[in-house]
């Protein structure tokens, strides 16, 4: 039910930019006003996601912890996997956020002959890592269309990510890997009964949006090919804000426009927020050092205190008289 | 770390906003015009009706694909004829076509495919008669 509403909303957006394109007042919208609408609602919606998860209170540390703590001198530590200062956490962080550590401790259960075993599960590590390394490729090769002169490093990225020169214009290895990781990441949803079982409208959507994206950017690369020189113009004329109406784009590059655009304005209250989220992980980002400093709950109501001293002096002479033993005469 | 949270936050979210917006301060102030191919060769400036093989939006998205088509029929299957959709024929030949009219490779070719960051491989093998390599 779920993958349906997706499909429909996806394909409502084909529709949508179909009509867009069809119309020249929308099609001023699209490629005028959108542009800068959607920068502003992405820019201003990470921001607000970001500080919102700061403000909350994180008064202790959470060690899910994956090797011996600092302790004892000749107890041999890990200083990444437990780390106790700076950087061992940077450590960590840097291998979560660029290898996925914690996805490549995913683990299996089978139950053979009555028992449960459990073994190692590498395949969400490795499609989750190709997936999202061949979108940060394709988002950095796009690059050329919004910087002129063309930064070197991107024209190289794009010569490297083609190599192989299939055809002409020359496929990216990128774009495969990036269909090669989707097309994983949905059928693992759809064939996996639990994971079905758990899936939201946003799962699905998000990943036949991107999978739409990329399916456009393919076909105007290879089957119905765009005028490149008509798309850079109009992407130059955003960046120096003087955005004009392009004339003569197919309406594949109009669909290609309008799913970037409800991603990027989607993108700061979906669950790919998880972009900025990762840096924000309690259990990744904090030192596991409860045992040598003393984290105080900054939620703790200040509690007023009687201590024994105090309750003698106040009650010293009743006591005397119904002679309880005092401390101090 | 959680002492200096914000100073941390605060950074991370400065790097955010340079990575993104890197477009708009990257090369600022050089509003480079789109490229202008220029038609002015001795060939065309000769010609009557002033035309390429296709109408000019096809060949504008679609040449490089006609033209590994082209390679591909001439020199593998020896088919060396190109009919236009308008019935007019052609040799299929990027020498002995296209760069007999499109002699100014430097002001035509290049200017478009250096403004999108196409590489095409076509002049590692071919030559524009006249030109110096460099």
């Amino acid at each position: 039910m779920n993958l349906l509403i997706s499909i429909i909303v996806v394909s409502g957006l084909v529709l949508l930019a179909a009509g867009i394109a069809a119309s020249h007042t929308a099609s001023y919208a699209l490629t005028v006003v959108a542009p800068y609408l959607v920068f502003v609602v992405f820019l201003g919606g990470f921001i607000y996601r970001i500080v919102k998860w700061a403000k909350s209170p994180v008064p202790f540390r959470i060690p899910t912890t994956c090797g011996q703590e600092k302790t004892l001198p000749w107890i041999k530590n890990n200083p990444v996997e437990n780390p106790s200062g700076f950087w061992g956490v940077f450590g960590r962080m840097a291998q979560e956020i660029f290898l996925f550590r914690s996805l490549f401790r995913n683990t299996e259960v089978k139950i053979i002959d009555g028992r449960p075993i459990y073994g190692s599960a590498k395949w969400l590590w490795f499609f989750g890592l190709l997936f999202h390394g061949s979108l940060l490729i394709i988002i950095l090769r796009h690059l050329r269309f919004f910087t002129e002169p063309i930064i070197p490093c991107v024209n190289a990225l794009s010569a490297v990510d083609g190599f192989l020169e299939i055809g002409v214009p020359a496929l990216y290895l990128s774009d495969v890997a990036l269909l090669a990781g989707l097309t994983f990441l949905f059928l693992r949803r759809v064939i996996i009964p639990q994971v079905r079982y758990i899936s939201l409208f946003t799962d699905y959507f998000s990943l036949l949006l991107i999978c739409g994206i990329a399916v456009t950017g393919l076909l105007m690369r290879h089957f119905f090919p765009a005028d490149l020189n008509e798309i850079k113009t109009l992407a130059m004329s955003w960046i120096i804000f003087s955005p004009v109406v392009p004339q003569n784009i197919s309406v594949v590059f109009y669909i290609h426009l309008c799913f970037v655009f409800t991603l990027m304005a989607w993108f700061p209250f979906s669950k790919l927020m998880h972009m900025g989220g990762v840096f924000m992980s309690p259990t990744r980002n904090l030192a596991n050092n409860s045992r040598m400093l003393r984290h105080i709950n900054p939620w703790n109501a200040p509690v007023k205190v009687h201590t024994y001293e105090e309750y003698e002096d106040e009650f010293r002479d009743k006591m005397k008289t119904a002679c309880l033993p005092v401390e101090k005469e | 770390m959680k002492k200096n949270k914000w100073g941390m936050i605060a950074l991370g979210l400065v790097i955010f906003l340079i990575m993104v917006t890197f477009p708009f301060w990257y090369g600022k102030g050089s509003k480079t015009p789109p490229p202008v191919l220029s038609l002015d060769t001795p060939v065309i400036h000769e010609m009557k009706e002033k035309r390429c093989v296709e109408d000019t939006s096809f060949m504008r998205a679609n040449h490089m694909k006609m033209l590994n088509a082209w390679r591909d029929e001439a020199v593998r299957e020896g088919h060396r004829q190109y009919t236009a959709k308008d019935g007019r024929t052609y040799e299929k030949s990027l020498s002995g076509t296209c760069i007999q009219c499109h002699s100014n490779r430097e002001q035509f070719c290049t200017r478009c495919h250096d403004y999108v960051g196409a590489k095409p491989t076509c002049f590692n093998c071919h030559v524009v008669p006249g030109e110096v390599n460099k």
